[in-house]
């Protein structure tokens, strides 16, 4: 019963701290990462205020009646971003009911917008932003057809509606292997259906009356897919494409130039291959840099190596773990790519400030630099370090409570004794969010 | 990868649980007739390993740091290897004639990882339905098959496995039915057959799964099982015709002996199999993620004699650390992968600590990943650092036995490896740091004393047929 009693008291405390709002707070003496022009700040004072960075250096004065995190021996960094993800979409992988990731037999496909099936009050938001991922992109997974649909940009934080920061993101499709299965086993076939797609898209943004008064050839997709498809063939939106092979990856960069498409390749297995090709048309890569396996035709070129050899041929790299339950370990896979030859400080950066760049959001996020969004971790060390944790994890200057599913089962099983009250009442306070 | 972007959203994790990996080629188990021997179970030796260890010099790895595995961390340590065997550990040791001498100033030497959990061969790469062997899923028993005659042994997958310092692991069928077949034992040296890789007297195992897979697999085909109590009332069936066979060679022996007429009992090479693991001779490694299905199957097990050697996967065995420490059982973990099925939906961090803090308890980090069996270190330090969080005073000389000497006991191996002691085999990794560090890298992994691996020499890095002259590769370590 002593022991219950501490767990809720201390829960309580998290709450307590949970409750204060985008409060003043000063961190101070740590290394400070801040990516941007100010660079590494060694014992330097960072200063978040009403959910911005306020202030970052070795001489900022604090106000009276800042909350003061003495950090000193402690490492800070922009809060992290995952590049690719299903957060939101998917609670238990293979409980269909959770599992809002594909649109199996959806008539719609560029049309479909993920924002509609994210659940913000998701028990993976907890568990990953306590990590220090702070935000994410949402992606739909390709259904029947080449286009899945059009992916978010998400803050991992459930108050009030403040978690969705960029809908309409980007289209996202579907090459290679996996492209050719859905169009009846032919890469070409493929490429052509995506190329009847943007010409169809192309014709109708410049007829929409006449498509209206029925006076237009029939279009291979419906109005509502051409409809949002007209940012994406006006270079607005960027072409995400799924795609690993090194001519996929080419056949990709054709199609993008024909039509004056911004593209982005996700995957990337032998995007190290074609890197030169990419670097001259500034065309990004999202890259699991863990990801070596030959467990495909298309992914025979894969090495860990990947993330060095991009970044070393001038290609833009940010990393994504393509995946929900594991986007807490998205930190592993860069300390890894850093292993394998990517420079520490590239590595950091393809989870901040590259994908801010990517993502069109540097004017908020990315660099702790005056008038930023106050996404902030204090690490208790080298955040790429297998054994280090997030002892703060700001999310637009909100602490976030160290509270989540997992801790509370870690909790209730901890030193429980056979004979003593059954697990089942050894809990803590309603979570946050769990009462009106 | 596009494949997990598009195509199998439940396999997309960093980790990739072949588990639920469940296609298979429809085979017809064949049962051989009797051949006149008058054991049981005990197949022939035509089976045997033939590895045979490669030639080594007996090497010095001096000014280490060194942590052996039962317990020690040596600062400026030692350690001998020769004759195929660790011939001496401690922080002095003179270099016998002949011997290579290497000053590992500023690295650390490990026993060499076990990975108790693989499907390298089975399910090989590239993953084409061609090479997809891992499960029998013509019926939820198939105790008459053996892993080993799935393996290919030119999977591209084992040197990366072998560059993440890995020199044995347990190669088991899938968990499609309740009782899959034999698991193998292998030293992760390229052979050009799975015997050639076979661990010499290790004991055979038996893949046993309960839960979500066998019974989805056969609840959609519209038989049994289709439910939870199907999978133990049909495990009961099996182990119940177990033991009549048994007795049909009881009373053929008793008879037999007292002269009486009697005629031999057919030959049954499924049975031969479960009587192996009622004889203790086979090891039962059981696939199994809830607290409550595992005290189940330790019941069952006390119900039919036999013991359970290791819980696979365990997912939920934070929640029955004790009972599994009282028991003697093994748990089989992974440091963080959860939420891809129900009953994967309650794992913690904290899992593979929480194990291992039971008085007694044998935690083991291992993989079921052809991507987690390259790092399964990584692995180690990330549960190491979440039994820290919780308070408990780990080590980096306790984590280490979570990836060698605790698998090895888990295989039935650890008499011959596992721990850096005199007269175990020389299984042996030189670490660029401390390993426990997601910077470090195997720089050398010795397996019987042998140099098998050595990440500056592109000539000590095997090359798999499947890779030759392929675009894009760049010798075995990528």
């Amino acid at each position: 019963m002593n022991r219950r009693m501490t767990a809720w008291v201390s829960a309580m405390v998290f709450l307590t701290c949970a409750a204060a709002q985008a409060e003043t707070v000063a961190i101070t003496g740590a290394r400070i990462h801040t990516m941007g022009p100010a660079g590494t700040i060694e014992g330097g004072t960072l200063l978040l205020d009403d959910g911005k960075v306020s202030a970052v250096g070795k001489d900022v004065t604090i106000p009276a009646g800042a909350r003061r995190i003495e950090a000193t021996g402690k490492v800070v960094t922009p809060g992290l971003l995952d590049s690719l993800t299903t957060l939101g979409l998917v609670e238990v992988g293979a409980v269909e009911g959770s599992n809002d990731t594909t649109a199996t037999e959806d008539r719609f496909t560029a049309a479909l917008d993920v924002v509609d099936g994210i659940n913000p009050r998701s028990i993976l938001f907890p568990i990953t932003r306590i990590e220090g991922v702070t935000r994410a992109v949402v992606v739909p997974r390709p259904g029947p057809g080449l286009l899945a649909g059009r992916g978010a940009l998400i803050h991992l934080r459930t108050e009030g509606s403040g978690w969705l920061i960029k809908s309409s993101l980007a289209m996202v499709a579907v090459l290679g292997e996996a492209g050719a299965q859905r169009v009846g086993g032919s890469r070409a076939a493929a490429l052509l259906e995506l190329r009847e797609a943007f010409q169809d898209a192309v014709d109708y943004g410049a007829n929409r009356a006449a498509f209206d008064r029925g006076d237009r050839r029939p279009y291979a997709l419906s109005r509502l897919d051409l409809e949002a498809l007209q940012p994406v063939v006006q270079g607005e939106t960027p072409l995400l494409v799924a795609v690993d092979r090194a001519s996929d990856i080419e056949a990709a960069l054709r199609l993008a130039r024909d039509f004056r498409l911004k593209l982005i390749v996700a995957g990337g297995g032998e995007a190290w291959m074609v890197a030169p090709a990419l670097a001259a048309a500034g065309v990004p890569v999202l890259l699991d840099p863990l990801a070596n396996l030959p467990a495909s035709f298309e992914t025979l070129g894969a090495t860990l190596e990947s993330a060095a050899r991009l970044h070393q041929a001038g290609v833009t790299v940010a990393f994504m773990t393509n995946d929900a339950h594991s986007v807490r370990n998205l930190r592993q896979a860069a300390g890894n790519a850093v292993t394998y030859g990517m420079p520490w400080d590239a590595a950091l950066a393809a989870m901040t400030t590259v994908p801010a760049r990517i993502w069109g959001i540097a004017d908020r996020y990315g660099t702790l630099e005056p008038g930023k969004d106050a996404d902030v971790v204090v690490w208790d060390g080298d955040p790429l370090e297998l054994t280090t944790w997030p002892e703060h994890v700001f999310i637009r200057g909100t602490e976030v409570p160290q509270d989540t599913r997992q801790l509370r089962l870690r909790d209730r099983y901890k030193n429980f004794t056979p004979g003593e009250v059954p697990p089942a009442y050894r809990h803590g306070p309603t979570p946050p969010g769990a009462t009106p | 990868m596009t494949a997990h972007l598009t195509a199998r959203p439940a396999r997309a994790l960093l980790i990739v649980p072949l588990c639920l990996a469940l296609a298979g080629p429809v085979l017809a188990a064949a049962a051989p007739k009797a051949t006149g021997k008058e054991r049981p179970f005990e197949p022939p030796d035509l089976y045997a390993s033939t590895y045979r260890p490669l030639p080594s010099r007996p090497t010095l790895i001096r000014n280490a740091t060194v942590l052996t595995a039962v317990g020690d961390r040596l600062e400026g340590g030692s350690v001998l290897l020769q004759g195929g065997k660790i011939a001496a550990v401690g922080r002095e040791i003179a270099p016998p004639a002949d011997s290579v001498v290497i000053d590992a100033r500023g690295r650390w030497v490990t026993p060499g990882v076990i990975d108790a959990h693989s499907h390298l061969g089975v399910y090989a790469a590239p993953e084409v339905d061609a090479h997809s062997d891992g499960n029998e899923i013509t019926g939820p028993l198939s105790p008459g098959v053996w892993a080993e005659h799935s393996i290919w042994p030119q999977d591209p997958q084992i040197p990366l496995a072998l560059a993440g310092g890995v020199t044995a692991q347990l190669i088991l069928p899938g968990s499609a039915n309740l009782i899959g077949g034999r698991s193998v034992t292998i030293k992760n040296v390229p052979g050009r057959s799975a015997q050639d890789m076979k661990f010499p007297g290790a004991p055979y195992g038996l893949k046993m799964a309960c839960g979500e897979n066998p019974k989805r697999n056969y609840g959609a085909k519209g038989q049994s099982p289709a439910s939870r109590m199907g999978n133990i009332a049909v495990t009961r069936e099996a182990w119940t015709e177990a033991l009549a066979y048994r007795q049909e060679w009881e009373d053929y022996q008793r008879k037999k002996a007292a002269g009486k007429d009697t005629s031999l009992p057919d030959r049954d090479i499924e049975k031969e199999t479960l009587l192996g693991v009622l004889d203790g001779k086979i090891l039962v490694q059981n696939h199994c993620y809830r607290a409550d299905e595992m005290l189940e199957m330790i019941q069952l097990a006390r119900e039919f004699g036999y013991r359970i050697t290791t819980f696979h996967h365990a997912t939920e065995a934070y929640k029955i650390a004790d009972v599994l420490a009282a028991e003697g059982i093994c748990a089989a973990l992974w440091a963080d992968s959860w939420g891809f099925k129900m009953e994967a939906f309650d794992a913690i961090r904290e899992n593979v600590a929480m194990v291992d803090h039971a008085k007694g308890g044998c935690a083991v980090v291992h993989s079921d990943s052809a991507q987690g069996i390259q790092r399964l270190n990584q692995e180690a330090a990330k549960a190491m650092a979440a039994g820290r969080r919780m308070g408990y005073p780990l080590k980096e000389e306790d984590a280490i036995r979570w990836i060698t000497l605790n698998p090895a006991k888990a295989l039935g191996i650890a008499g011959q490896t596992g721990s850096l002691e005199p007269g175990k085999m020389a299984d042996v990794v030189i670490w660029s740091g401390n390993p426990f560090s997601v910077y470090t890298r195997a720089d050398q992994v010795y397996i019987d004393g042998a140099l098998l691996y050595d990440r500056t020499d592109p000539a000590r890095q095997p090359v798999m047929d499947f890779n030759l002259g392929m675009p894009g590769m760049v010798g075995g370590d990528r």
